[in-house]
């Protein structure tokens, strides 16, 4: 049985994107800025993924960006409004939870003589607002939160911070690379200034982001050189990824209230069979307020990559946020700041649903994972 | 990341000598600095030999992997020769360890070495 439940880390590609993909590396090979037809089909492509993005986030054409990664976008989101309205003032805030791609960014910047402020979070991984208020300060100038966590799946309150954030005139950037697709998102409504997502997230291309940015955004550029992107980003465009990404995000928003149900449907049903079946376990994250396909928990006593390879031999493909399955040999930052303790994130494991997955997987799932968790603890020199 | 040979998936997956021995006459036990898993070895000595070895893990597979090839690598050997078994010898009689693994082997060698110290603390008396 082949099963997989890491569609947090990415997703399959969608057989309709990968259709929409496909002139585009083969015959519509031409260069978007070229004058000729097939530079003029290619542009037209783009047109027509922007426009396909536009309307299902709710925002303006002009306000949608294409990217390399996720990660390209948040770190233009973040340095490019640090840069551009430093002399307003050299304060960041952004939460302890972050993905890497936000955290190592603001880390860059401060020793580029910016201040930042890193939020701790709340135990079911939400930020006080309070304490955000708290650490807005004259100089403040951008507030960047995540809108669904990687890890333990805790839903952000977006709206709200967005609100707080224009009160004082600050910038503020959310990391949705989760949440597109799994939450239903309106731009206008949301009222963001800038917003970050990944194609390989929901079942799109690999190497292919978008950066909203709202019209008016103080902002500088990231990558320097030709005129693409209205000259906001240069670099010939990835036309094939832009194609996919504009599909990707069409088919994602398209019935996400029902899809969200079903995930979460699969979630409650996985989350309850786990806690029933398997003594001294804990659920990470909230309860209630998680992205409809997350699951992540800790089991007492053992160690997750030990975990996650018992599961491949099954066949089943989940991850961890253990040290050892970790380059850097530290565990999770997100789930220490949950107030874990060490050798309890040490026993994580994160389990995300797509619609692609089902019941019977999740039983299956249920039938082998209690047995796997004893045998490991039947190792374990701590009880 | 880096593929663990079919060796050590096999003492993942099948771990000998796992346990402990409640009248052991040595016990080791070790943390490792590096990413906070804690290995503990017990042995029964006869005649200067480690007659039975048992090992519990907390761990990753290759803590598991290391802790298992250690306690085969010794079991019947007298107590200098267990001394001998360097991490890099477990390494190698698992075809290798990806090399940020081969701090768990350390692991292996050092809790080996305590519950020898253990057992030798606590009868030099007699
Ligand atoms: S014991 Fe932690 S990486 Fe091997």
């Amino acid at each position: 049985m082949d099963i997989y439940f890491d569609n947090s880390a990415t997703t399959q590609i969608n057989k309709e994107v990968l259709e929409e993909m496909m002139p585009y590396l083969t015959d519509i090979y031409g260069n978007p800025s070229s004058i000729y037809s097939l530079g003029r089909r290619a542009k037209k492509g783009i047109d027509l993924a922007r426009k396909r993005i536009a309307s299902s986030l709710n925002c303006n054409i002009n306000e949608i960006f294409f990217t390399n990664s996720g990660t390209e976008s948040d770190n233009w989101a973040i340095k490019g409004v640090a840069l551009a309205n430093k002399k307003r003032g050299r304060h960041i805030i952004t939460t302890s939870i972050e993905h890497h791609a936000v955290l190592n960014t603001c880390k860059y910047l401060e020793t580029e003589g910016f201040e930042v402020t890193y939020l701790p979070v709340k135990k079911n991984g939400v930020v006080d607002i309070d304490s955000l208020k708290k650490e807005i300060r004259e100089d403040t100038v951008l507030i960047s939160v995540m809108y669904a966590n990687n890890e333990i799946g805790t839903i952000q309150p977006i709206k709200e911070i967005a609100k707080i954030t224009h009160e004082k005139g600050i910038y503020f950037h959310t990391d949705a690379v989760q949440a597109v697709g799994n939450i239903d998102i309106d731009l206008k409504d949301l009222d963001v200034d800038l917003l970050t997502y990944s194609g390989h997230k929901i079942n799109g291309p690999k190497g292919i982001g978008v950066l909203y940015i709202k019209q008016g955004t103080k902002i500088t550029n990231l990558l320097h050189g030709g005129e693409q992107e209205k000259g906001k980003r240069a670099g010939t465009e990835n036309v094939p990824g832009i194609i996919g990404i504009g599909k990707a995000t069409e088919l994602a928003t398209e019935g996400i209230k029902q899809k969200a149900i079903y995930l979460e449907n699969l979630r409650d049903k996985c989350i309850n069979g786990i806690m029933e079946n398997i003594p001294d376990t804990i659920l990470n994250g909230d309860p209630v307020n998680r992205l409809p396909g997350n699951i992540n928990v800790c089991f007492k006593y053992i160690e997750g990559e030990s975990i996650l390879l018992m599961l491949d031999q099954l066949g089943i493909a989940a991850s961890s946020g253990s040290a050892c399955t970790s380059a850097s040999l530290e565990p999770s930052h997100v789930l220490l700041a949950i107030g874990l303790p060490h050798e309890i994130a040490h026993g994580s494991l994160r389990l995300s649903f797509s619609k692609e997955n089902n019941e019977k997987e999740i039983e299956y799932l249920l039938t082998v994972l209690p047995n796997i968790v004893e045998n490991l603890r039947r190792m374990s020199p701590l009880k | 990341m880096e593929e663990y040979s079919k060796k050590l998936m096999d003492h993942f997956m099948n771990p000998r000598n796992v346990g402990e021995i409640k009248d052991a006459d040595g016990i080791g036990e070790v943390g490792n600095p590096r990413c906070g898993d804690i290995m503990r070895i017990y042995i029964k000595v006869k005649e200067n030999r480690i007659t039975n070895i048992k090992f519990l893990t907390f761990g990753c597979g290759a803590a598991v992997a290391t802790s298992s090839m250690v306690t085969e690598l010794v079991k019947g050997k007298t107590l200098e020769e267990a001394l001998k078994v360097t991490n890099q010898e477990v390494a190698d009689s698992l075809d290798g360890l990806p090399p940020i693994k081969m701090h768990c082997s350390n692991l292996a060698e050092q809790a080996l070495k305590a519950a020898i110290e253990d057992y030798r603390k606590k009868h030099t008396k007699q």
